[in-house]
């Protein structure tokens, strides 16, 4: 794959993955403020359904089967032509339309400047300040061991 | 003859109704809201979500209250909802190498990089009820502490170097993974389905039987290599994109269980392993889960087959509390027919006892007679 086919897609990926963590009601209000178009054709969904979880034996041996999580997914083509996708998991709908929105529109040379700044920027924030706290929470849990000397040497 | 009977429509429909109202209890009192149950029961949403085998916080939450708390009844409606739901595909492996630790303990090895991490745990406790929590009393935040991020490899991957201890379990190349939830059981059976089995297994089944190995049925001399807790991502192959899409993330528990094995005709002394990995934050569940599947590898390791524990279809079979559940809690209903028939049979059986008495005491006595 070329230079910039592969940065286009890893570019693309970390937008769906910023949408998938993101809380559904912080897409909404920032979509608002964004004033980014929302109009968009349904060429499926939002639907919900299942995807079967795998985890790899011992860590990192062969896959298996762990249990089932519900993930929405939805297809939107733009008035412009641009067809966008959204998968994340939960049951939420709205989401699932605004995510494939923004994937489309991020795909238009137009819009993809202001879906990263005015959308994937904030939400990026957010997610890695929720990350940090939760991080810097958790070390403050980490065991510092010490050795004791006792008795005479 | 079959006689169908039916009745009690209007009687069900007012227990339902009854049910209802008693869910709701007192009605001075406010009603449960999903989201504080998702924050404030957290460990019994999980529960109900790795059981259920699906991972969705606020459907578990629902069903949670909807079965009153009953967990097996909230595991019920749990696995009754995912039939309804089309199917997308199955995920990528989740890496818990790579996961977002909130906990992380060994009791193996006290120096490993990343550390050992406590995260929020009941471990030294005192176990004593809080009043102030009755209360209702303020919660302050955690502690803080800037540290640098610091990997944190699986143990069993820093251990593997030196060749005493087992790799990670390998399949052959071509071999698909199996899935209870599209194809019978069947025996004997591959640790990957038996896996599948036990993470949705019922916590207090393979609990129990853990324990057993612990006291001397099966024993395998196990300690925790490593239990870790936090969230994983989720990556799914879809045909329209050129790369794995990405679903966000969850918080499973993982456990590797580490055994001593003096070894066999099949495997030389070393340390082999048990494996758990289950939704949420269950390590109880996960080490249950690894001391099962280390028994169930009995026969692949040439040990002799002499517990429950190590018996595959005994284990499988029984660890699923939907199906335990419904096959006991079915005796409650209408089994008029048949209990008739066992009526009649038992009557006909107790008549033909007592003629037959009676003849053995008519024929002692006439022989007492004769004496």
């Amino acid at each position: 794959m070329r230079g910039q086919e592969a940065r286009e897609q890893a570019g693309r990926k970390a937008l769906m993955a910023t949408l998938a963590h993101a809380a559904a009601d912080e897409i909404a209000r920032l979509w608002n403020e964004s004033g980014l178009p929302s109009e968009a054709e349904l060429l499926r969904g939002p639907e919900t359904g299942l995807v079967t979880v795998r985890g790899r034996i011992g860590g990192g041996g062969a896959p298996f089967n762990v249990g089932e999580a519900t993930v929405t997914r939805a297809t939107v083509r733009l008035p412009s032509g641009q067809v966008g996708h959204s998968y994340a998991l939960g049951r939420d709908k709205g989401q699932a339309k605004l995510a494939a929105i923004a994937d489309a529109l991020w795909q238009d040379p137009a819009h993809r400047e202001a879906v990263e700044t005015r959308l994937a920027a904030p939400l990026r924030a957010a997610l890695a300040a929720a990350r940090e706290t939760k991080r810097v929470e958790t070390a403050a849990t980490k065991v510092d061991f010490f050795t004791m000397v006792r008795g005479e040497d | 003859m079959y006689v169908a009977v039916k009745g009690g429509e209007a009687t069900i429909a007012n227990a339902h109704r009854l049910l209802a109202d008693r869910r709701r209890g007192d009605r001075s009192v406010p009603a449960l809201r999903l989201d504080q149950i998702v924050e404030q029961l957290a460990l019994g949403v999980d529960r109900v979500m790795s059981e259920g085998s699906l991972y969705d916080r606020e459907l578990a939450a629902l069903a949670v209250t909807q079965a009153r708390g009953d967990m097996i009844e909230a595991i019920f409606l749990v696995r009754a909802y995912r039939t309804t739901l089309p199917r997308f595909g199955y995920t990528n492996p989740v890496d818990t190498g790579a996961m977002q630790v909130e906990r992380r303990v060994s009791a193996t090895y006290k120096d490993l990089p990343g550390g050992q991490v406590l995260g929020p745990t009941f471990d030294y406790t005192h176990r004593l009820l809080d009043p102030e929590l009755a209360a209702g009393a303020e919660v302050e935040m955690p502690a803080q502490r800037p540290a640098e991020p610091e990997a944190m490899p699986r143990v069993s991957a820093i251990l593997a170097h030196e060749g005493l201890i087992e790799a990670d379990g390998e399949m052959p190349l071509d071999h698909v993974p199996g899935d209870i939830t599209r194809e019978p059981l069947q025996f004997p059976m591959a640790r990957d389905i038996r896996l599948q089995a036990l993470s949705r297994g019922d916590e207090g089944f393979l609990l129990a039987l853990g324990y057993s190995t612990q006291r001397g049925y099966a024993r395998n001399h196990p300690f925790v290599g490593e239990i870790r807790i936090g969230e994983v991502e989720l990556e799914l192959d879809v045909p329209e994109l050129p790369f794995a899409v990405p679903l966000g993330s969850i918080r499973v528990t993982e456990c590797q269980m580490v055994n001593q094995f003096k070894g066999s005709a099949k495997a030389p002394p070393q340390f082999t392993r048990g494996y758990g990995l289950v939704f949420g934050q269950s390590e109880r569940k996960a080490m249950a889960m690894a001391l099962c599947d280390r028994a169930l590898r009995a026969g692949e390791l040439g040990e002799d087959v002499v517990a429950a524990a190590q018996d595959e279809e005994f284990v499988i079979s029984h660890s699923d509390n939907v199906q335990a559940t419904g096959f006991v809690e079915h005796l409650k209903l209408p089994h008029y027919v048949d209990f008739q028939a066992e009526l009649g049979l038992v009557r006909r059986m107790r008549a033909e006892y007592e003629a037959r008495e009676n003849e053995d005491k008519a024929a002692e006595e006439k022989r007492e007679a004769a004496e």
